[in-house]
């Protein structure tokens, strides 16, 4: 067992363990998103995220063009104020609109964003004025059961 | 029976005093190792050869498992997505667990029982049999010479040996997902890049694997380092090897996946 | 490179000859010694002192504590009380690294051997030399198979020491203790398992080498006989001290009733050939009562 013997198979171990690193950084992940030094921030209020979590995508016509970077609540008018980096290929105009939207009926949440007509763009730190809010399935749900009892009582009435 | 009582308070104080004094024990002995490392980068040839001994010989043993445990992953994680209608989820369920929680943590414990346990032992035997003693005699710091390349082989082998783990796994996954069940390739993969992210998913299951590999490494050269110089406390070190590090793994495991993981 | 061998070799020449004028003062001075693992006191006040230059032994019976001294001399253990001198440094009150650099300058020939297992025969004996020289490989070479010459096995450089009898593991271990020409040698019984012609070679090979590089030895040993006939003073050990000291021809004509048990090997006499225990009738009779 001599030094050559002992060098050969430790390079080969570590081809090996670097092999697998790439396969994760490369197949497993994605590695866009790694690419965080090109992107800008922006921001949107909300009456009510729902789910939606930090890191969440963000889509424009079902393209992933950034991440929720962070979630806070203002404290004065209790609105959601939610952070974005978007990538800086994706530029949208100041009139474009944001609304959280779920994948599938159970999936994650995420925020969608459309376009505007504005000639003038969205500029890092500019806050998206159009916003509309999650839809929060248990709200669906009562509301529709409300409707349901207010249209059962007002047919009572007219009998 | 107060006595009783009184007698297995003071059992459990001892054995807490004596657990205390061997982690701070432990400590310091870390501390004398990372004061004495310059010999393990000076003279890397002495770490390579560690590395042989930690690393590759456990390669297969990582690799078959890390297969096994992803295509397990593949049939159960299937069973249940399907149930769902989310069957092309599989490549994210699977990725997700492998680099996240079970190439860090099942790759350590094999690791420790593989590994650990052999650095545990060969150190032990060197003490029992004078060895160490000899080098100091020689003006070698046994601590700089045979400690410090043996647990920075086991600090540099364990991330390999975890992502490799990982890698294994999801191959076997997709194996079991897509060519023997029959999911879409094109959406297992497009699913799981779109939900694994680099830096929060695979480099933290990185990190976790070095901390874990610091851990067993710390624990199998001090148990070796301390072991009673005889067959019986040789023996008795190199289980305490498997036991802690097993422990240290899955303590740290829950500490670090808080840490990480929280508000995602 | 032949030019740099000269150069290495004259830095090396100071510490090899400078003790080659045999004087009175002595190297190593044990002065009122007293040692204790845990409770058990091992050494008690113990006295000696190991002039340059010569060949001492010691001798006592088993368990006396000549390992021990050997051990505190090499500063592996602290004593107690007293102080431990070698070359004028007191060993036991160093500091790591002072304590290693007057290691680099003491062979020690283990009682068992403790030969390094995972490395060759040439690999033993070539250790001290990678760790503390920059000498290149090929001079190496040559240093290891004198020191293997020396004690008749070259031949057996490339085997590992679980391929080596008792007898061979301790002359490996031999030449591993003198593989840097050290001013101090302590030898743990070198003629254990030796045969008779071995044990002549090994025998003067301890005192040539002594004489040769003006280095000093000490030599714990059973082996009256051949021990007398290569050292230059005795000491004997008793009960945590010394009990008996002189030249080998004193030793040989001494009328000490301790001596002349030794030196007969009679097993009645001052020396106890039991460690302590509690009477054996009472051990045995108590034992079927209980
Ligand atoms: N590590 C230790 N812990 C406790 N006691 C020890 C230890 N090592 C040696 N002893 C005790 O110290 C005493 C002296 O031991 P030492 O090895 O010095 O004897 P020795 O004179 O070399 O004997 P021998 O000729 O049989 O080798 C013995 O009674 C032994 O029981
Ligand atoms: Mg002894």
């Amino acid at each position: 067992m001599n030094r050559k013997f002992y060098d050969f198979w430790v390079g080969l171990f570590a081809v090996l363990g670097f092999a697998a690193l790439a396969f994760l950084a490369l197949r497993v992940a994605n590695m866009q998103t790694v690419r965080q030094h090109e992107t800008y921030k922006i921001s949107a209020e909300f009456d009510n995220i729902g789910g939606l979590k930090v890191r969440a995508p963000i889509k424009s016509a079902g393209v992933v063009v950034g991440r929720v970077s962070g979630i806070a609540l203002d404290p004065k008018r209790y609105r959601a104020v939610v952070s974005m980096e978007l990538d800086r290929q994706y530029l949208f105009s100041r009139d474009a609109s944001a609304e959280i939207l779920t994948s599938g009926i159970l999936g994650e949440q995420y925020i969608g964003v459309s376009p505007g007509a504005e000639e003038t763009m969205l500029k890092d730190g500019d806050r998206i004025k159009l916003t509309s809010s999650a839809i929060v399935l248990e709200q669906l749900i009562s509301q529709m059961l409300f409707n349901k009892a207010a249209d059962g009582s007002s047919g009572g009435n007219k009998q | 029976m107060l006595d009783w009582g009184g007698r297995r308070i003071s059992a459990i104080g001892a054995v807490l005093v004596n657990a205390l004094m061997r982690a701070g024990f432990a400590a310091r002995f870390l501390l004398a190792i990372l004061l004495n490392s310059g010999t393990a980068f000076r003279r890397f040839g002495l770490t390579i050869r560690e590395i042989y001994f930690t690393g590759v010989l456990s390669l297969i043993i990582i690799l078959v498992s890390g297969l096994f445990v992803g295509m397990v992953l593949g049939l159960q994680g299937y069973d249940t997505l399907q149930r769902f209608g989310a069957s092309e989820a599989l490549g994210v369920l699977v990725s997700l667990s492998l680099v996240r929680e079970l190439g860090p943590v099942v790759g350590g414990l094999l690791f420790a029982s593989r590994a650990g346990s052999a650095i545990t032992a060969e150190i032990g035997l060197m003490k029992a049999t004078e060895q160490l003693s000899a080098m100091e005699m020689m003006a070698v710091n046994p601590i700089a010479r045979v400690v410090g390349p043996r647990f920075w082989a086991g600090v540099i082998s364990m991330p390999l040996l975890a992502a490799m783990f990982s890698a294994m796994g999801v191959l076997g996954g997709y194996v079991v997902g897509v060519l023997l069940i029959g999911v879409d390739s094109g959406s297992f993969w497009s699913q799981m890049q779109a939900s694994v992210d680099f830096a929060n998913d695979i480099m933290n299951g990185v990190i976790k694997s070095i901390v874990f590999g610091i851990a067993v490494s710390l624990i199998a050269v001090f148990e070796g380092y301390d072991a009673d110089p005889t067959a019986e406390g040789v023996s008795g070190a190199t289980t305490r090897t498997v036991v802690t590090s097993s422990l240290a793994i899955l303590g740290l495991d829950f500490i670090l996946t808080a840490f990480m993981f929280r508000g995602l | 490179m032949g030019c740099f061998k000269i150069v290495v070799l004259a830095q090396r020449l100071p510490t090899l000859f400078s003790f080659r004028t045999v004087s009175s003062d002595p190297l190593v001075e044990i002065d009122n010694v007293t040692f204790a693992y845990d409770q058990r006191t091992i050494l008690n006040g113990i006295n000696l002192s190991i002039p340059k230059g010569k060949v001492v032994a010691i001798m006592g019976g088993s368990g006396c504590g000549k390992t021990t001294l050997l051990r505190l001399i090499g500063g592996q253990v602290r004593p107690s009380k007293g102080a431990v001198r070698v070359a004028g440094q007191v060993v036991n009150e160093l500091k790591q690294d002072e304590l290693y650099a007057l290691r680099r300058k003491m062979g020690m020939l283990f009682q068992f051997g403790a030969l390094f297992t995972d490395m060759s025969v040439f690999d033993n004996v070539a250790f001290q030399m990678r760790e503390h020289t920059d000498l290149p490989e090929s001079m190496i070479r040559d240093l290891v198979l004198m020191k293997l010459h020396a004690v008749g096995l070259r031949g057996a450089a490339h085997l590992l020491p679980s391929e080596l009898s008792g007898g061979m593991a301790r002359r490996v271990a031999l030449a591993r203790a003198i593989a840097l020409d050290p001013m101090l040698m302590m030898y743990d019984e070198p003629f254990a398992g030796l045969d008779p012609i071995s044990l002549g070679v090994i025998g003067q090979l301890i005192r040539r080498l002594n004489d040769a590089l003006g280095a000093t030895s000490i030599v714990v040993t059973h082996d009256v006989m051949e021990s007398l006939a290569i050292v230059d003073y005795v000491y004997f050990v008793s009960a945590g001290s010394i009990v008996a000291e002189g030249t080998p021809e004193q030793i040989r004509a001494s009328e000490m009733p301790f001596v002349h048990q030794f030196v007969k090997g009679e097993p009645d006499g001052p020396v106890p050939f039991h460690y302590p225990a509690p009477d054996y009738r009472d051990a045995l009779v108590g034992g079927r009562n209980a």
